[in-house]
């Protein structure tokens, strides 16, 4: 596949529809003979469990792309073969997810795209690994991921460590414009490994570029209660504060936040879990003005990735992260199957790893895995402008200007 | 960090978010307190309660008033459930109500799920920002009135046991089942009628609730060990134990974290509760064990 957005036109569908009405009213018989066997695909997230809102949502990417290949006539160079999707569902649990791996193992899947989380990739695509089944995986940023040399995994997205790098590269260019106004930092950060290896990476890299940091505060997931940690921030006066927080906390904390009236120069997320989030835009504006987040994003250049957001939204669901990311990887997957032309295990591997895939949603360059890791992949910082989520830097991708420092919001 | 400007407003802090749990806690000790059902489907009970009053909200009543809606319905879903699963598939073994708790929490969990899906939901109210200064400590009106509430809640649930028949009928159930059912109480319609209040009593929580927290269907697992924490430290079955045992857990969390670090904060609360088990096992406000 070389073109993503290769959808049917009106035209096709109507002809589609047209030829298989006849087909079926002069009673021909279906000819499954001649059918390509379809190519079995584990879409596996964790829906159910601590995990379930964002495992749902991976699926719903994945689905949409899976749906679009199908409809857009299959893999071509294996003679139209329709994807078949495996749903397989971690249970927001890693040694779940590493048993799903087997089952689908089993039920004969070529690849498996998932598994969102970083504990469970972990997992997953070491069991995976012990089958030669490739193994895309969309988030899971811990850089374990990708460091333990296993040939079948492939991260689309980028690792914490490229992440941290590009916020602060980011958050420099963007300081340094205004005239360097926030000297001080303080971290807030959960307390897995996400959180916690960026706080560690935040604390040894922002002093070299001038920073001080005041204070790093770890929190537990979950958390009921952030107003002794705000209580903190507000004794700690601190220009820059940085959320590191899955959703439900960050919500938490953004209100509280407000609530105490506490008003620092910038609120910087990295990979914040409300901060790129039409949710939380949409269901507290407020709170959610002028918040900047470095995270996985659309090119919202791109007419595809503004046409996903369109049809997820038709859906009644909110254009998550994990929508995109999914939906891009089954596409990448969809490329690989294509240049494999079978569904060989060890053939899907090696079109992964030459893979230079570059039609996907996100402002990414073309696909080039090193060691499992997409060296294409690049997050980018957003901010709340106006009630939406504009990209404001690198430049080449952004869709609004930066407001820095933030201006006296609505108590 | 034992700052006084910090540390008050903590205590505060803790105060506010204690009440909270002894809301949550409330229901839990008369239901596991005096009856002695350990009731692992509180959480999810709890959980239905937030959606009904997110759903109330959607359809324009606010969350406070939604309280005259959710007591009687929570009320009816608690006997509804007590009358038709957990009384009948228990066959009066302690150890069947356990597990069928369990196994009801996990079907209502999973339904949740699949309705609602894992979204989380909150409700903006006008008043979700607004701060009562309390001199040392702003504080937001919702924990206010949530704290006032536990108050109330507390107050009205004793009145219940302690002075009307429906309360000696309960605390005679509880102590004697085999001689309240010789004195002609309806012992299943009691065993019932204490679930239903108990979970009531988790309609008037989610009320309370809702304007400062938020709802999924695992939102149940945040607040339910806490409350088990809070019934066995308050003694089992004293609502003015609940509602200190659940004061001094939100104090505890509170200046522990402040002292230990907040992914620390919990240990404190623990432990006071080994504490409390090792030299009081009746909790602080239970009957001395002989």
């Amino acid at each position: 596949m070389t073109r993503m957005n290769k959808s049917l036109s009106r035209r096709h569908v109507l002809t589609g529809a047209a030829a298989g009405a006849a087909a079926g009213s002069f009673g021909f018989p279906a000819i499954l003979g001649a059918q390509p066997a379809a190519i079995k695909v584990g879409i596996l997230h964790p829906v159910t469990g601590a995990l379930s809102y964002s495992g749902t949502q991976s699926r719903f990417g994945a689905q949409m792309a899976i749906d679009e290949i199908n409809a857009a006539g299959g893999i071509k160079s294996m003679g139209g073969a329709k994807i078949e999707a495996l749903l397989a569902d971690a249970q927001s649990r890693p040694d779940v997810g590493a048993a799903e791996i087997e089952k689908l193992n089993e039920a004969g899947a070529a690849a498996v795209v998932g598994p969102y989380a970083s504990a469970i990739a972990l997992a997953t695509t070491q069991a995976a690994a012990r089958h030669g089944l490739p193994h895309v995986v969309d988030v899971a940023v811990v850089d374990q991921v990708v460091t333990r040399g296993l040939m079948n995994t492939f991260r689309f997205g980028p690792g914490v460590k490229k992440t941290v790098d590009t916020a602060i590269e980011n958050l420099i260019k963007i300081n340094d414009a205004a005239g360097k106004p926030a000297k001080t930092v303080m971290i807030v950060h959960e307390e897995s490994a996400f959180g916690s290896g960026m706080a560690t990476t935040l604390n040894a890299e922002l002093p070299k570029h001038g920073f001080e940091i005041v204070e790093t505060i770890k929190h537990a997931n979950p958390t009921r209660d952030f107003s002794n940690i705000v209580l903190r921030v507000q004794a700690r006066k601190p220009d820059l504060l940085i959320p590191s927080n899955y959703y439900n906390e960050y919500v938490l904390f953004a209100r509280a936040l407000r609530q105490q009236r506490v008003a620092p120069k910038a609120i910087y997320s990295i990979l914040g879990g409300g901060a790129s989030s039409y949710k939380f835009v949409k269901e507290f504006p407020d709170a959610a003005a002028f918040v900047m987040d470095c995270n996985h994003w659309f090119d919202p250049r791109k007419a595809a990735a503004l046409a996903l957001k369109e049809k997820t939204e038709k859906q009644g669901l909110f254009y998550t992260y994990e929508v995109f990311m999914n939906y891009s990887c089954v596409y990448l997957l969809a490329d690989a199957l294509e240049r494999a032309k079978g569904a060989q295990r060890d053939a899907i591997i090696a079109a992964l790893a030459s893979s230079t895939f570059d039609m996907h949603v996100m402002p990414y360059g073309p696909t080039r895995f090193v060691n499992g890791q997409n060296q294409g992949a690049q997050p980018v910082t957003t901010q709340i402008l106006d009630k939406d989520i504009k990209v404001i830097y690198p430049l080449a991708f952004a869709s609004g200007n930066v407001v820095y420092p933030m201006p006296e919001r609505r108590a | 960090m034992l700052d006084p400007l910090i540390l008050l407003p903590a205590v505060i802090n803790g105060l506010t978010m204690g009440a909270v749990y002894a809301l949550v806690a409330l229901g839990l000790t008369l239901i596991y307190g005096v009856l002695h059902i350990i009731n692992f489907a509180h959480g999810s009970l709890l959980m239905v309660g937030l959606y009904g009053v997110f759903f109330l909200h959607r359809a324009g009543v606010d969350p406070y008033l939604a309280l005259v809606i959710m007591v009687p319905a929570l009320f009816v879903v608690g006997y509804a459930l007590q009358w038709s699963v957990i009384g009948k598939a228990s066959h009066g073994s302690d150890q069947n109500v356990l597990l069928v708790t369990l196994g009801v929490s996990i079907v209502i969990e999973n339904l949740a799920l699949y309705f609602f899906t894992a979204d989380t939901l909150t409700v903006d109210t006008p008043y979700v920002f607004e701060m009562i200064d309390l001199g040392i400590a702003l504080v937001p009106l919702p924990r206010v009135i949530a704290f006032l509430s536990a108050l109330v809640l507390a107050a009205l649930l004793w009145l219940l046991i302690a002075r009307s028949d429906l309360g000696r009928a309960i605390r005679a159930v509880a102590k004697e089942r085999q001689g309240a059912r010789l004195v002609g109480i309806d012992v299943d319609h009691i065993f019932a009628m204490s679930f239903g209040i108990g979970t009531a009593c988790l309609g008037a929580a989610a009320c309370l609730l809702l304007p400062m927290f938020y709802v999924s269907p695992h939102v149940g697992h945040v607040f339910v060990l806490v409350a088990f924490t809070v019934v066995v430290l308050g003694g089992m079955g004293s609502f003015s134990g609940a509602l200190f045992g659940g004061l001094l857990i939100g104090v505890t969390e509170s200046v522990g974290g402040l002292l230990l670090g907040e992914s620390l904060g919990q240990i404190g609360i623990f432990l006071i509760f080994i504490a409390t088990l090792m030299f009081r096992p009746s909790g602080l406000f239970g009957a001395r064990l002989s």
